[in-house]
């Protein structure tokens, strides 16, 4: 019953100073939601590579993204062993309106496309209008429902890669498998680029940005990707093959130092936070020297007086982190909201609530140690002679 | 009657050591954020909004926003180079460079991890003409051949490309003969050859652009709108350092934006504690506060002291946050500019302005936090603040 007591004299104390107790706990909530939404931006940004199937790859020009590939590989990869399927891609780069809504663009190859992402839902009656439409394109439910575009619609891109404004013609709408496919690109025809760049750069005529290649089973891929790049190594574009998921952290990669910057100062929040508890902890330790010196004095253990600080200070961290938690899920959402397509899954994890939890958990925790250890150490005739 | 002395204010702080140092560490840790932000992005401003030269102006194909997709044909080239307002050489020719701009895949140091690193295609027009290009060792590359330079950030960074050293791409191997040093801009990344070769070994017939020297001031609106009206041209000019700062302003955008957001956020946990300390030193001292108005301190001198204290404690993690992120000019830091798909490198800088604005920063920080507080303590009643037990 011991701890019964105890918990009913935690609860008492945490409740002596309100205006102090409130305000640490305000603060703590403060951390844990900036913990959390910090950890979540940065785990957004792996959500591409992540769903990424693991029986597909991507080839490309070995010197970087920026140099094509002649279309005429597509019949070379289908030939080698453990290839499904074969598909391609050019990054379209135009503009709509203007460079604040950007959304990706990609020339595909209209036969393939769907055959090789089965994972972007779209009707055979929808597919089969596509087809047949020379300059129509496929988008994603996202931006169709963000920018009002119905099936029949008219939109203009300004290309950057390629000059000119273009006019595509919407001859359907894809929806993700799940709700981790990115619903936001804007898929049209190879065809109609490479007809149009023929008769304007002929040398760049013919050239596609990458190549996606299904295998027949997932666990071919070293091998598979490896066949790939020796074929074509001594020709004149060599490819650079790897898995999807890999070719997307490479993506993720580039921005590792910013996203490092963002996990760092993740857990500078629980520092500073760390500071102001124990702050808070101090304070309320040194005011009640006498009270834990008479406690000390009536035969109370110093373990006992030690473990009354301690449940004050994890208890006021934990209502401060439930606090928080429960205002990240909101916040979260707002966010997506507020910052458009800038990432196509935000979520906060079950793992994130997990570390907030701990988080508060080791704030709560460390902010006793020092006030604890003094009081346990203190001798009683000096507690009780303190002078608060 | 004069207020209470700062010497009293401060011994109140020093009175507490542990929590005074407690607050100041937190508050501090929100400043050191909040420097750091400010130089990355002062950092950013100054390689980048440094690359390139004003009396140079830029020309690309119109809407293609980067280099590396632009594309200007021979024709072209030498339409744009016979325009008004370009400088010439003692032979009478234009100043004027064609240049081709490719990214290539180079490991980095230490990872399997590719950047794209900008390799750029120049002529000698083209390197003169930038005036902060100084080679720093080896020699220049020799026209015609397949001899490059590198930036000195590229051979003190991330793919620690050195002399001597043989880079493969384009289907042949660039020896490096030489470093170059272009005073801390966005040309530092960037990999030297000859434009002819480059040409040749990436099979391109158009160039990426052309830069060319401009006459003086007045020449560049000349040429812009001699350049806008010939009708055999799509392509548009701006001034090289006008055309490199846009090229940076998303990802500086991007960092001031996101850690300007957290900076806000932060400070609100540090206000917090600021006010925690300083509702305990009022509470600590209800009876001295007492003495003082009996003493005849007025309410305002009370407000004032406690005020005095918390911008004190402000200014204190202010020094401290600002003598840490001095620290972090020692940081180099290479990134992806998502505009130009291309590696940049930055250092972050330390400047007076920065300075000041941290230190008011952290002064505001200290007033808010401390400005309940002291109002609570000039509002205390004279004779119960004398009764009371603390």
């Amino acid at each position: 019953m011991a701890w019964l007591y105890l918990l009913r004299l935690v609860v008492k104390n945490v409740g002596r100073n309100r205006l102090r107790t409130g305000l640490t706990m305000v603060g703590i909530a403060v951390a844990i939601i900036s913990y959390g939404m910090l950890r979540t931006i940065v785990q957004s940004w792996y959500a591409g590579a992540e769903q990424s199937s693991a029986a597909r790859l991507i080839t490309r020009n070995d010197s970087s993204l920026a140099f094509p590939l002649p279309v005429s590989y597509a019949g070379d990869l289908r030939k080698i062993d453990g290839v499904s399927a074969v598909t391609w891609a050019n990054w379209f780069g135009g503009i709509y309106i203007d460079e604040k809504h950007f959304f990706p663009q990609f020339a595909v190859d209209a036969d393939t496309y769907f055959t090789v992402y089965p994972e972007y839902k779209i009707s055979p009656e929808a597919l089969e209008v596509f087809r047949h439409e020379r300059r129509g394109a496929i988008v994603g439910a996202k931006i169709a429902k963000e920018y009002g575009w119905k099936v029949g619609d008219q939109i203009p891109l300004k290309g950057t890669i390629y000059p000119g404004t273009w006019n595509f013609t919407i001859s359907g709408i894809y929806t993700g498998a799940d709700d981790k496919i990115d619903e936001t690109q804007f898929i049209f025809h190879w065809d109609y680029l490479n007809e149009t760049v023929k008769a304007v750069l002929p040398s760049q005529a013919d050239n596609v940005g990458l190549f996606v290649v299904n295998l027949l089973h997932a666990s071919d891929s070293a091998l598979v990707s490896a066949a790939i790049d020796s074929s074509f190594h001594n020709s004149l574009a060599a490819t650079h093959t790897e898995t999807q998921k890999a070719f997307q952290l490479g993506f993720v990669a580039m921005v590792d130092t910013i996203l490092v910057a963002i996990q760092t100062v993740a857990y500078v929040v629980i520092l500073i936070i760390m500071a102001v508890m124990a702050n808070t902890m101090a304070m309320t330790a040194r005011e009640r020297t006498r009270e834990y010196a008479t406690l000390k004095a009536l035969g109370f253990s110093p373990a006992f007086v030690m473990a009354l600080i301690a449940g004050e200070s994890v208890a006021i961290a934990l209502i401060g982190g439930v606090l928080g938690i429960l205002i990240t899920f909101p916040l979260a959402s707002a966010f997506h909201a507020a910052t458009g397509h800038l990432f196509a899954i935000f979520e906060v994890t079950p793992l994130t609530v997990l570390l907030q939890l701990a988080a508060a958990l080791f704030v709560g925790v460390m902010s006793a140690i020092a006030p604890a250890w003094h009081t346990s150490r203190l001798r009683i005739v000096d507690g009780l002679r303190a002078v608060s | 009657m004069k207020g209470l002395s700062l010497a009293y204010v401060a011994r109140n702080l020093l009175a507490r050591k542990f929590t005074t140092c407690l607050t100041v560490a937190g508050m501090g840790l929100v400043v050191f954020v909040f420097a750091t932000v400010l130089m990355m992005a002062a950092g950013l401003r100054h390689t980048l909004g440094g690359t390139g030269s004003a009396s140079n102006v830029l020309v690309i194909r119109q809407g293609s926003q980067t280099e590396v997709q632009s594309t200007i044909d021979h024709d072209e080239a030498n339409i744009i180079a016979a325009m008004p307002g370009i400088a010439t050489d003692a032979q009478g020719q234009p100043l004027a460079s064609r240049e081709v701009l490719v990214l290539v895949n180079l490991p980095k140091k230490g990872s399997a991890r590719l950047s794209n690193v900008i390799v750029r295609g120049t002529t000698d027009d083209g390197i003169s003409m930038r005036h902060k290009i100084k080679l720093i060792a080896g020699r220049q590359f020799r026209p015609g051949t397949s001899e490059i330079i590198v930036g000195a950030g590229v051979a003190r960074g991330h793919t620690g490309t050195q002399i001597g050293d043989t880079l493969h791409f384009g289907l042949r191997d660039w020896t490096v003969v030489g470093i170059f040093d272009a005073g801390g801009s966005g040309f530092d990344a960037e990999i030297w050859g000859d434009s002819e070769q480059m040409m040749q070994a990436f099979h391109r017939v158009t160039f990426s652009s052309e830069v060319l020297h401009l006459r003086d001031n007045a020449s560049y609106d000349i040429f812009t709108k001699a350049l806008a009206t010939d009708p055999r041209l799509q392509v548009e000019a701006k001034r090289e350092s006008d055309f490199y700062a846009d090229q940076s302003k998303q990802l500086a955008t991007f960092i001031s934006v996101l850690g300007q957001a957290i900076t806000l956020i932060f400070s609100i946990g540090a206000i917090i504690g600021a006010m925690i300390t300083m509702y305990a030193s009022v509470a600590n001292r209800t009876r001295e506060i007492g003495t003082l108005r009996a003493l005849g301190f007025q309410r305002q001198n009370i407000v004032n002291a406690f005020l005095a204290e918390a911008m004190l404690l402000g200014l204190s993690a202010g020094v401290l946050g600002l003598i840490g992120a001095s620290f972090m000019q020692l940081l180099e830091i290479s990134t992806t500019n998502m505009q130009t798909f291309s590696e940049v490198i930055f250092t972050l800088i330390m400047t007076p302005a920065i300075a000041v604005e941290v230190l008011l920063f952290s002064l505001i920080m200290g007033v808010l936090g401390g400005f309940l507080p002291a109002l609570r303590a000039s509002r205390l009643e004279i004779v119960e603040a004398l009764r009371s037990t603390t």
